[in-house]
């Protein structure tokens, strides 16, 4: 049993590439281990920017010889095959056993394969594992990439180390060839560390000024950070990102801290932490009051001579210089107005079919003036709603945002406060985008919520319009994001919204074949919400597929009554008897006993009849029995007579949980029905009568939810 | 002869030269157009084609009319000086070279941090792409380090592997100043200020302000002309040329911000294509004389 140590040395490996390369060389070792017949246990792997380490404990000297067998042709068969099997497994006719299968002779071929020295099977894999390997971009590079062929790898490969035990495993690849010898700290350490084995190779390293492994480094940083932060009397506005990201950068990492001009702190601390974080990769810190101070903290690869005082002042005049910049566009914007960026919207594009930002602009403070006036919130202030939405997007073509894209929204709101407008039109600017994730906060203010919803429904339906659809994963304008942002802004801040109207507001007239599109899209997403946050897909599925509902809310208020209700005692119990009337119905195949009375009952059985007189008789007919009903019946009729009202008023009222009572009373009744009255009677006007009456069961509960998509 | 990088930006690119030189590169001199990066001369671009080795290390000044900022920014300038030097094929030992390049030039890695942090290289404008690094000292890049891949649309084969110093800023690094304009031009008291703060101001303002925007459109639209003229009659390098000219008239465009976003687009293809056109044909002149020479090439 032997410790294996592979290192792959290369020129500087992107930190973000570090974590994917550290799982790839174990995927592959472990791949061409296990078909080379290897067995492998416990496996560590190591990166720094400059190499790949694997450490795989306990490999075995050889793999164990085996013997196997395989069937051939049986006795008598053709010589040619006989000796075509001989040929497949290596053998001489004469080394075949003859064995009895079932009654017949059969040849059969033993093949002994011996065990092989791990170390040749090392010697054959490293080449492949390193052929094979897998980066997100690669290159040639040096002679050999005079022809198509050379290798390829994320940058320069320059070394191998490849020991198993103390012994060399010797293997090459386009020229690099393995052996015991490494590099340490590009700058503190010259020459060459030569490796004895798997076993001393980070101590060795670590002498050479290199921590190699990653997490060790990353909490040297996390910690070193917050040191630092501390001694300066500030605590470290913590980033884990940055951890990995510095971890990557470095063999030897050094935390240092540093301060800048307190007048920096004037421009808006998100644009002071973004410069420092994505250009310089520097932590910021926070003053006890939790505002953002004047200091950064860089990490250094090197231990200076100086303690860091040259690195600190470099690091500082960098994130001056880039503090400036930001400074420059945050004055250089403010000399112009909101409304006066918001016109060179008209030269972006928003896409080519729907003209530019400036047009969706527009249309976006159109709706958002008749959200705030007309629809969902009456009180709203629908002057400064039109305000704010045709301000919402000016920021996109100043310099800061153009700059620091992230920062759409947060800067418009900046700006908008700078030149005094009213603080909710600069909040509707700069929450209009939100919800983005999963976990932002939604927007309540109404203001927010009225340009943030108009801006949401005017992209789903400018997209719409254009027949634009997500498909499969491809989503590339954001629309399923942009239809869970609408949801959520509406369920959070409870809005009884009508699509219908919204699409007769936006488009200046009805437009049927838009609603449709914009129902059935929200309807889909908010499917696929209700089911990730854990309602059961079969009551959403019986909600939705009543149709004819435009308010997204409310049909959610639906989705959830049937869930409790479905909890119930009652619940459960009514869903009993509703299959078992449907059931029946569906037997006897019952289209009602009257010609065209309703299947589905969202039809009026009358609508075909011309004639008064007519109505009137099949209207009585229909409320009259020719017999005396017994009394479960008697009493089943009664009680849809009341529930049937009852639940439709409920639902009139949008209060389903009364519905769902209305409902539920009729439990005992269809209960008492099937057990002391027989449907199937022989008398067929009984018959007939009776089926119609468990028609109308079905139907009254089929216009609180389609129970027959509940499962149970 | 004395250098004193540390105290002198002439020096700084005189013991660079000399480096650069002991090592085996031509020492060439600027192009003599107006550009945008060093890349742009033939030197880099037409040279990084084929398979000839080819060692050459150049300053090049640069025009970026963006960038200008009228004197008043101790960084940002819209003229500007790039060392550049390109080695074809990459050398094995490329990273050692630059790194003793900077121990030249008065920075001590032990003293200052040194770091390659990744940075791809892509120009659509030339059709070229690489992968490689830009160098930090102490957070500021001052070197951009590219293995070029693909140039014109082209594979490069061999790569070449190309390092553009960023004069101005490492001669501030070195000088230990926090202004470029206060950075010493020589050793005799001439200032940086003193040779380029009156261009700076002035052109910051031509570039932004005054630049006859038609005139401009139209420069544009004869260096496309005169690019396909020079392409149909077989002088790809003079077509080159005014690929070049028509891409800084762009720039300058761009700084009259008078090109929309829509228009910036098309206006970045029409270059494209002459650039790419430019290296097409000189590599359709030249592929037959290198796949002669180099039995192992193919283009």
């Amino acid at each position: 049993m032997s410790d294996f140590l592979l290192e792959l040395r290369s020129e500087e490996i992107p930190a973000r590439m570090q974590a994917g390369a550290r799982a790839e060389l174990e995927k592959l070792f472990r791949r061409e281990m296990t078909s080379a017949g290897v067995d492998v246990a416990g496996v560590t792997v190591w990166s720094t920017p400059r190499r790949l380490a694997l450490i795989a404990r306990g490999l075995p000297d050889a793999t164990q010889a085996v013997s196997e067998e395989a069937k051939g042709p049986p006795q008598g068969a053709p010589d040619a095959a006989i000796d075509g099997f001989c040929r497949k497994n290596g053998v001489t006719k004469d080394q075949l056993e003859l064995r009895d299968v079932k009654g017949r002779q059969i040849y059969f071929a033993v093949i002994e394969k011996p065990g092989q020295s791990v170390r040749d099977l090392l010697a054959k894999a490293i080449p492949a594992i390193i052929r094979e390997f897998s980066w997100p971009k690669s290159m040639r590079w040096g002679d050999a990439s005079i022809g198509t062929d050379s290798l390829r790898w994320v940058r320069p490969l320059s070394g191998i180390v490849a020991l198993l035990g103390d012994d060399i495993v010797e293997c090459g690849v386009h020229g690099v060839t393995s052996g015991a010898a490494t590099k340490g700290h590009r700058f503190h350490h010259s020459g060459e560390i030569t490796i004895g084995n798997a076993a001393d190779y980070a101590m060795k390293l670590r002498a050479g000024h290199v921590i190699v492994d990653h997490a060790e480094r990353q909490d040297m940083i996390r910690t070193g950070a917050a040191a630092v932060a501390s001694e300066a009397g500030l605590s470290l506005v913590e980033d884990e990102d940055l951890v990995i990201e510095n971890a990557g950068l470095t063999e030897w990492p050094i935390p240092l801290l540093g301060r800048f001009e307190d007048d920096f702190l004037e421009v808006p601390p998100e644009t002071i932490q973004l410069t420092a974080r994505v250009n310089q990769k520097y932590f910021v810190c926070e003053d006890a009051e939790g505002k953002l101070a004047n200091a950064f903290i860089c990490t250094a690869n090197i231990a200076a001579e100086d303690g860091g005082a040259a690195i600190v002042d470099g690091n500082r005049k960098v994130l001056a210089a880039r503090l400036s910049d930001a400074r420059f566009f945050w004055d250089v914007d403010r000399k112009k107005t909101l409304e006066q960026h918001a016109e060179g919207l008209a030269r972006i594009t928003f896409h080519e079919k729907l003209g530019t930002v400036a047009d969706k602009v527009k249309r976006v403070a159109k709706l958002a003036e008749w959200l705030t006036s007309d629809a969902a919130a009456p009180n709203g202030d629908h002057k400064a709603a039109r305000r704010a939405a045709e301000l919402c997007k000016a920021d996109l073509v100043t310099e800061m945002v153009g700059e620091f894209p992230e920062l759409q929204g947060l800067m418009g709101g900046y700006y908008a406060r700078a030149e005094g407008l009213q603080s909710d039109v600069a909040d509707a600017i700069r929450d209009h985008y939100k919800p983005v994730g999963q976990e932002d906060e939604v927007p309540t203010a109404p203001l927010t919520v009225a340009v943030g919803l108009a801006d949401k429904l005017d992209t789903l339906l400018s997209f719409f319009k254009i027949g634009i659809f997500p498909t499969g994963s491809k989503d590339p304008f954001a629309l399923r994001r942009a239809a869970l942002g609408y949801l959520r802004l509406v369920q959070a801040n409870d809005l009884n919204l009508s699509l219908d109207q919204v699409v007769h507001a936006w488009d200046g007239r009805p437009n049927k074949a838009l609603v449709s599109k914009l129902t059935d899209f929200l309807a889909d997403r908010l499917k696929v919400q209700q089911r990730e946050a854990g309602v059961r897909h079969d009551l959403i599925d019986a909600v939705f597929a009543l149709g004819g509902e435009d308010d997204l809310v409310r049909l959610l208020a639906r989705v959830k009554a049937l869930q409790s209700f479905m909890d119930s005692e009652d619940g459960t119990n009514l869903l009993a008897g509703y299959k078992r009337a449907a059931n029946i119905l569906k037997k006897e195949d019952w289209q009602g006993s009257g010609s065209r009375i309703a299947r589905t009952g969202d039809e009026d059985p009358m609508e075909n009849v011309d004639d008064p007189q007519m109505r009137a008789i099949y209207a009585a007919r229909a409320k009259t029995l020719s017999y005396t009903p017994e009394p479960a019946e008697k009493a089943l009729i009664d009680a849809l007579d009341a529930a049937g009202p009852k639940a439709a008023a409920a639902i009139e009222a949008e209060d389903f949980s009364a519905a769902m009572s209305a409902l539920a009373s009729l439990r005992a009744p269809i209960d008492s029905f099937f057990e002391d009255v027989t449907v199937n009677d022989d008398d067929p006007a009984k018959r007939s009568a009776r089926l119609d009456l468990l028609a109308r069961f079905r139907d009254a509960v089929h216009r609180v939810a389609d129970f027959s998509r509940i499962e149970g | 002869m004395n250098r004193d990088p540390a105290n002198s930006f002439q020096d700084m690119i005189l013991a660079l030269h000399d480096f650069w030189s002991a090592h085996g590169c031509l020492i060439l001199q600027p192009y003599d157009m107006r550009m945008g990066a060093g890349t742009f001369h033939t030197a880099t671009t037409l040279r990084a084609l084929g398979p000839e080795p080819w060692n050459a290390a150049f300053v090049q000044p640069c025009r970026r009319p963006t960038d200008g900022r009228y004197g008043e920014n101790p960084n940002r300038l819209q003229h500007y000086y790039q060392y550049q030097v390109i080695l074809k094929p990459s050398p094995s030992d490329i990273q050692d070279l630059y790194l003793e390049s900077l121990r030249v030039i008065g920075i001590d890695p032990l003293k200052h941090d040194i770091r390659f942090v990744e940075d791809d290289w892509e120009s659509p404008t030339l059709g070229a792409w690489g992968l490689g690094w830009e160098v930090w000292c102490d957070g500021m890049e001052v070197t951009q380090f590219t293995y070029f891949q693909q140039m014109g649309g082209f594979d490069c084969k061999p790569v070449a592997g190309e390092l553009t110093y960023g004069l101005e800023r490492l001669a501030m690094y070195i000088q230990s100043v926090d202004n470029v304009y206060d950075l010493a031009f020589n050793s005799a008291g001439v200032s940086y200020g003193d040779v380029f703060l009156e261009n700076e101001k002035q052109m910051s303002k031509w570039n932004f302000e005054v630049a006859d925007t038609d005139a401009l459109f139209d420069l544009f639209a004869k260096a496309e002309a005169e690019c396909r003229n020079a392409l149909a009659n077989e002088v790809p390098i003079a077509a080159y040329e005014q690929a070049v000219e028509a891409s800084h008239i762009f720039n300058l465009l761009q700084a009259r911000g008078v090109i929309s976003v829509q228009e910036r687009a098309s206006y970045m293809a029409r270059v494209r294509d002459l650039a790419r056109g430019s290296c097409e044909a000189h590599m359709a002149k030249e592929a037959p004389v290198w796949a002669e020479k180099y039995p192992e090439w193919s283009a």
